[in-house]
């Protein structure tokens, strides 16, 4: 494909997309084998600290793709994306709550530390079935997918769009993370769930353990973003770009545009939940702050760095400025948040098109 | 102990006439003898020695035998007996004062000083006797108060003792009050006519004492039995408690109205000027709340740099907020703002950027911790309209300050050169700027007079919450829901959208609690933002169109 609304490569087989399937595959082997095979005292052994963080900034580039997926392509600035994946976190954090089983502080085999702590004395309904891995890891795409189709289902037949839409989001995202902060919800209140022993029978203390979940993120990237691509360069792509463009024109040329920005919305909350679901099990923690309307901010801000529009850009956005901020906040912490705020600045008044826009062959010829 | 109120006021009188020297040393001495005498008494010998020390007419009698109620009265390490002129646990040092001469007298460790206690009996007796001399001063709130605290542990000496006060207080409050006692204790002596008239007298009251006493005598015993045996009297009773139960409900309702108002302006307050920045000129600002965080600290460096008045430093922050948040507001807008109309997505991302670095300049030069803002007194107090509604003044003030702010923003917008400009830019800037206006300039004026309000609301947050760093973050999103609910462009939309969303959380509040209500309101929010896309007021015309 040579054209495009906006002169992008369509299928994913361009060059970008090969070099950045390419750097994942790279990630996925090479910094297994760096923390398992190589002995710690060889300059070339990666820490187990360092894989983690690697996975960690994956989930990361996985929720920008989401949100590049929909503000990049369709123009619906999401700002309570970073909900779909507390949720897609807070089912997969369930499962593993329960997997703790006899070793909690309180030995109680069915209720998690939290509820025998609020002197609870059976499980509330919607705990059951979290035992089992399956249903969580189905539920970690139904939960996203069904607030995402009410809410999107609401919000787009109205034609809630634009800023409006953004603050609805972003309203969303904060009405929840009230909701769990509420200790009666019975989703661990402010402390959320933590202290996981294992995921399937194996030990997330593991190197091992770390490892394979690392490979899957990866995975789980790559798959997201073959994904993203196909949706973009397919016909469905080209509505979709034609509704950023000009929702209007689009309507009165006979597309159902509401089912479009639905269906995308509903497929970018899935993969943003999955994204936090392979996110709680690395970082061992998840509590009602990851709602918190600054994160989903952040992640747009991530995408905006990275350049929108081009979903490998919004991966690396999310990248560097996770890289940046963990450098910074513990070499300079003062300073953090002046390099952030001057880096967003900076980008938008001199890089509209974000870092992506400064590599000139990208995309624009094949 | 039976003191009446007109012996006492002899006493005192004649404690403040006595003018010679020697017999006022003599008197210290005997007063100071007799107070000595506490260290070693029992509870029974304190009651006797307490009505010595009011027998001996001197004027420390009453701080005296208050600070004893209080537990303020402390033997120290030599032996002497000292008030504290505070007694709270989280002292480590007491301020003390000396009982007979009321003059300072130095300070004490607390673990130094030996309590002189009492028993329920002795203060029971005390509080009687302080509230007898309270009776008999010149000052009438004074007064009030020991008849409500009369009317607390009501006998038969108090009853006496108020009935005897009734014919010469000229006050009508403490009358009022005088009169609440009296029936109160008409119930417990009189007879059935006169428990039928106490009711009476009592069925227009509204303390929750009265309303008790009442409900008690309606009330069964486990035998069966009414603990008021006239049926007269009790159906009396049970009317006047309807009657009470209404009134309070009624005025319990009045203040939930008025905390909703309150919160309502506070609402309004911290997004009027969201109204103009994002509402008027499309930026969304997510600076909106650093910049009243500005406003905040202005308001403390203002206290810091005029330590000696505090009264008048609130009032002095007010300008001084609006000068400093309106130019780094202009400052903001020259610098990045201009560069970015027509794409309001980005303004968000740009003005967040301003957000973090403003927030860190703040924790640069004032720390991370939060900062305290002294509450002038004339904010601080409630006014007492009845016995079931009590307004803070603080509230109060809030309200009326976020009507006078409104109102001279409308002033501006609709009355002057500037506000004509700021709306023809508004409504089309291509017309606007052929006929001769400086669109540039009305930019930066329009963006810094929104800034500048956003400074404005930040002295009052200052005087409601902590003023620290994250100040600005906990209200974003409370500002940006009541601009959107009120529609876009719309100042009275933002008005009226404020104080409903204020009023609708306090209503919710009782039944829902403060966290689930506040869900229940953005939710709400969400799902009338589908049904009406636009808010409460949209814009019409072309402006709404380009929006």
């Amino acid at each position: 494909m040579k054209e495009g609304g906006s002169g992008l490569p369509l299928a994913f087989t361009d060059r970008t997309s090969i070099s950045f399937l390419a750097l994942l595959a790279i990630i996925a082997i090479a910094m297994p084998v760096l923390n398992l095979a190589v002995p710690v005292s060889s300059p070339f052994h990666i820490s187990t600290y360092v894989l983690t963080l690697v996975g960690k900034y994956l989930c990361y580039a996985m929720l920008a793709i989401t949100v590049d997926l929909i503000w990049g392509f369709c123009g619906i600035l999401s700002l309570g994306h970073a909900a779909f994946f507390a949720l897609g976190g807070y089912a997969m954090g369930m499962y593993l709550m329960r997997q703790i089983g006899t070793r909690g502080v309180y030995g109680n085999p069915v209720l998690p530390d939290f509820m025998v702590f609020l002197n609870w004395n059976e499980l509330p309904w919607f705990w059951y079935g979290f035992n089992h891995f399956w249903f969580a890891m189905l539920m970690v795409a139904v939960v996203p997918a069904v607030l995402a189709y009410v809410f999107g289902w609401l919000a787009f037949r109205s034609r809630v769009t634009g800023v409006y839409l953004s603050i609805m989001t972003q309203a969303l995202s904060y009405a929840l993370m009230l909701a769990f902060f509420r200790n009666d919800m019975g989703f661990g209140g402010n402390n959320g769930f933590t202290d996981f022993k294992d995921i399937l029978g194996f030990d997330l203390q593991q190197d091992t353990t770390r490892s394979v979940l690392l490979v899957i993120t990866t995975l789980a990237l790559a798959v997201s973003y073959c994904a993203c691509r196909a949706i973009v360069g397919s016909r469905a792509g080209r509505v979709i770009r034609a509704i950023r463009d000009a929702e209007s024109r689009t309507r009165f040329l006979g597309y159902q545009v509401e089912s479009y920005k639905l269906w995308i919305f509903v497929f970018s909350a899935v993969v943003a939940g999955v994204a936090g679901a392979l996110y709680v099990p690395q970082v061992g923690i998840i509590n009602p702050s990851e709602f918190e309307p600054i994160n989903s901010i952040e992640v747009v801000i991530w995408v905006a760095v990275g350049g929108r529009g081009t979903l490998f850009g919004a991966a690396a956005g999310a990248a560097l400025v996770n890289y940046a901020k963990t450098y910074f906040t513990a070499a300079l912490p003062d300073v953090w948040l002046y390099a952030l705020g001057a880096i967003f600045v900076g980008v938008t008044l001199f890089l509209p098109r974000g870092l992506a826009g400064l590599l000139p062959a990208t995309g624009q010829t094949k | 102990m039976t003191f009446g109120g007109r012996q006492l006021s002899w006493l005192l009188l004649a404690a403040c006439l006595v003018p010679l020297p020697a017999s006022a040393q003599n008197a210290d001495d005997n007063f100071r003898a007799v107070l000595a005498e506490l260290r070693e008494a029992g509870f029974a010998d304190k009651e006797s020695i307490a009505e010595r020390l009011i027998a001996s007419g001197h004027m420390s009698a009453r701080p005296v035998l208050t600070a004893l109620l209080d537990d303020r009265l402390f033997v120290k390490a030599d032996q002497q007996i000292v008030i504290a002129r505070s007694a709270e646990q989280t002292l480590t040092t007491y301020e003390l004062i000396d009982p007979v001469t009321l003059q300072p007298a130095g300070a004490s460790p607390s673990d130094q000083l030996t309590k002189i206690g009492t028993n329920n009996r002795l203060r029971r007796f005390l509080r009687n006797t302080v509230a007898r001399f309270a009776l008999a001063s010149p000052d009438a709130d004074v007064r009030l108060d020991a008849v409500k605290e009369l009317l607390r542990s009501l006998d038969a000496s108090a009853a006496e003792l108020l009935r005897q006060r009734r014919d010469q207080e000229s006050d009508p409050r403490v009358r009022h009050e005088i009169d609440t006692a009296l029936a109160m204790a008409a119930l417990d002596e009189g007879d059935s006519a006169a428990r039928l008239a106490a009711v009476g007298t009592l069925s227009s009251r509204l303390s929750a004492e009265v309303r008790n006493r009442l409900a008690a005598l309606v009330a069964r015993a486990d035998d069966g039995t009414f603990a008021e045996s006239d049926e007269a009297v009790r159906s009396a009773a049970a009317a006047a408690i309807e009657s009470i139960d209404t009134k309070r409900s009624l005025y319990s309702g009045v203040e939930t109205l008025f905390f909703g108002l309150s919160l309502g302006s506070v609402l309004v307050l911290v997004a009027i000027g969201l109204a103009i920045t994002f509402g008027v000129m499309g930026v969304i600002n997510m600076a909106h709340g650093e910049l009243m965080m500005l406003g905040a600290y202005t308001t403390y460096v203002v206290q810091t740099l005029m330590p000696g008045h505090i009264e008048l430093s609130v009032l002095v922050a007010v300008p001084a907020a609006f000068l400093v948040a309106g130019l780094t507001g202009v400052l903001i807008e020259r610098t990045i703002i201009r560069f970015l109309y027509g794409r309001p997505l980005e303004t968000l991302l740009a003005t967040f950027g301003v957000s973090l670095v403003l927030q860190q300049l703040v924790r640069s030069i004032f720390s991370a911790n939060n900062r305290s803002v002294v509450t002038p007194a004339w904010m601080s107090g409630t006014l007492q309209i009845n016995d079931a509604l009590a307004i803070t003044f603080n509230r109060l003030y809030i309200v009326l300050f976020t009507v006078i702010v409104f109102g001279i923003l409308l002033a501006v917008l609709k009355r002057t050169r500037l506000g004509l400009d700021i709306r023809a830019v508004s409504q089309n800037r291509a017309m606007a700027r052929a006929m001769g206006i400086r669109s540039e300039w009305v930019d930066a004026m329009t963006f810094g007079l929104g800034a500048g309000i956003a400074g404005v609301a930040g002295v009052a947050l200052s005087q409601l919450t902590n003023v620290g760093p994250n100040l600005g973050q906990s209200y974003i999103i409370d500002s940006f829901m009541v601009v959107v609910f009120g529609g876009v462009g719309n100042l009275w939309g933002t008005f009226i959208g404020g104080i409903s969303l204020g009023v609708i959380n306090k209503l919710l509040e009782p039944y829902a609690g403060a966290v689930l209500g506040k869900i229940f309101v953005l939710v709400a929010l969400i799902l009338f933002i589908q049904r009406r896309p636009r808010g409460l007021f949209p814009q019409t015309g072309r402006a709404a169109e380009a929006a």
